[in-house]
């Protein structure tokens, strides 16, 4: 296939339009489960009840599900031949555009001056990143990371003497839950969590990051780290912080 | 369900309790960290400005007995030049604890409506004031921008949109009370249970 002349600024568009209008099919069944778990008449069910409604009126009018539509964030995956610095342009392109369309919040803020660029392109902004593959075709995911969730990331150095956690998956455990209890509703839960182990600074957060591609009801191929991740889940949601931090049994779906 | 006008009256301050639903009406105004961080700098620990005296006189208006939001919102321009929103949800509040105090006795706010809930020292505003923060629900801006029936105006539009004061009138804008003028924060009760739960868990 000839690359040369490929523009793929229109499918970047619509691609950004999907993401800040659409919830996944996974995280709508996981929110309808979570409400019919919560007690009827709740401030839980009621939140997650307009959540829901929120996310049907958002893809009728093509309009955002949340105003922050956050830092949007390609994985671009690419065959050899292809141009990123192209691609690359053609996301910035659509970025804009999308902007335009109301389907993304002006996002793009210059941290001295305070100046919002008003189009979502700036210094290092949409984020993106690319690996090139062995396969024929391009594919590109895209995540809109709110602002509120972004807050309430965190990291640990393990061992943590206060929280008792070792430098081992028990510690692993300790440190995910309290930063959950940290969160409380100020994330704008329910949450999904991503987590990540190891690594330097930089690469532990973008791989968190990247733990949110996956589906919800997935399970990990690692069975420890399954058995983990099935725990953590449970144990968040007795802690009882629920939706909006409003008291419940969600407090995250995945 | 109660409803609420502004501009709010204390008694009708003193009526609301932690978990209470009720729907606002009237006119708000969006400010979020510049916002406050500017009335803060240029209006409450600084003599105002001659430049911007009929700003301060304007939003002293508005916000007396008013209610601030903590929302930035997506913001759509009609040919016409007018301003309409297209999603609304609230921001985190928590970032507004060091300026909220003061902005809410300085301008006799009634209401503060975010997400996420606020600290001691907006609670303690809240009980001397008296006002109250409104839990309005986060990842709903589709939804609550159907309640935004008119944007009247738009104050520091240099800030950003999201960090602009928009003026705007809603109609049965849903929110909860969960921090109220008797000392009662719902984020405290919420948080103080987990906390107790989290130790048995990893305790």
């Amino acid at each position: 296939m000839d690359y040369k002349s490929l523009d793929l600024t229109d499918q970047f568009v619509e691609l950004i339009r999907r993401a800040a209008t659409q919830l996944p099919q996974d995280m709508r069944q996981g929110l309808r489960k979570a409400k019919g778990n919560e007690e009827p008449g709740s401030a839980a069910e009621g939140a997650l009840d307009t959540i829901l409604l929120n996310v049907d009126i958002a893809e009728k009018n093509s309009t955002p599900i949340c105003q922050d539509t956050g830092t949007p964030i390609f994985e671009v995956s690419y065959p050899v031949g292809v141009s990123t610095r192209k691609l690359a342009d053609q996301i910035r392109k659509a970025a804009a555009v999308a902007t335009q369309n109301n389907y993304l919040r002006p996002n793009a803020v210059d941290s001295l001056t305070g100046k919002n660029s008003g189009d979502n392109t700036g210094e290092d902004f949409p984020t993106m990143h690319f690996h090139e593959w062995d396969e024929e075709g391009i594919h590109v995911d895209l995540l809109l990371k709110g602002g509120g969730c972004e807050n309430v990331s965190t990291q640990y150095k393990l061992p943590d003497g206060p929280l008792g956690a070792g430098r081992d998956l028990e510690g692993v455990r300790r440190v995910v839950l309290d930063a959950v209890h940290q969160a409380q509703g100020k994330g704008c839960g329910p949450a999904v969590l991503g987590v990540a182990i190891g690594g330097d600074r930089g690469s532990g957060y973008l791989k968190s990051k990247q733990q949110l591609f996956r589906q919800l009801d997935d399970t990990n191929p690692d069975p420890q780290l399954a058995e983990l991740e099935e725990r953590i889940y449970n144990e968040a949601n007795q802690l009882g912080i629920g939706p909006m931090g409003f008291g419940g049994k969600t407090t995250a779906l995945g | 369900m109660p409803e609420l006008t502004t501009p709010i009256s204390d008694e009708d301050i003193r009526n609301l309790k932690a978990g209470d639903t009720v729907y606002l009406n009237g006119v708000i105004v969006t400010g979020r960290d510049a916002a406050h961080k500017f009335m803060i700098e240029h209006f409450i620990t600084q003599p105002v400005q001659v430049d911007e005296a009929e700003l301060y006189a304007d939003l002293k208006k508005l916000l007396d007995g008013g209610v601030i939001y903590h929302c930035g919102p997506v913001v759509k321009t009609h040919a016409d030049g007018s301003y309409s929103f297209v999603a609304a949800g609230p921001t985190t509040s928590i970032r507004e604890e060091v300026y909220q105090a003061d902005v809410i006795r300085h301008f006799n706010l009634k209401g503060v409506i975010g997400k996420g809930g606020m600290g001691g020292k907006t609670l303690k505003a809240c009980g001397e004031q008296p006002a109250v923060y409104l839990h309005a629900i986060g990842g709903a801006a589709s939804f609550i921008a159907q309640s935004v029936k008119e944007v009247l105006g738009v104050y520091k539009l240099e800030f950003g949109v999201p960090e602009a004061m928009w003026v705007i009138r809603v109609e049965n804008f849903p929110v909860v009370v969960t921090m109220d003028s008797h000392g009662t924060s719902l984020h405290q009760t919420i948080e103080a249970q987990s906390k107790e739960k989290l130790a048995e868990l990893i305790g």
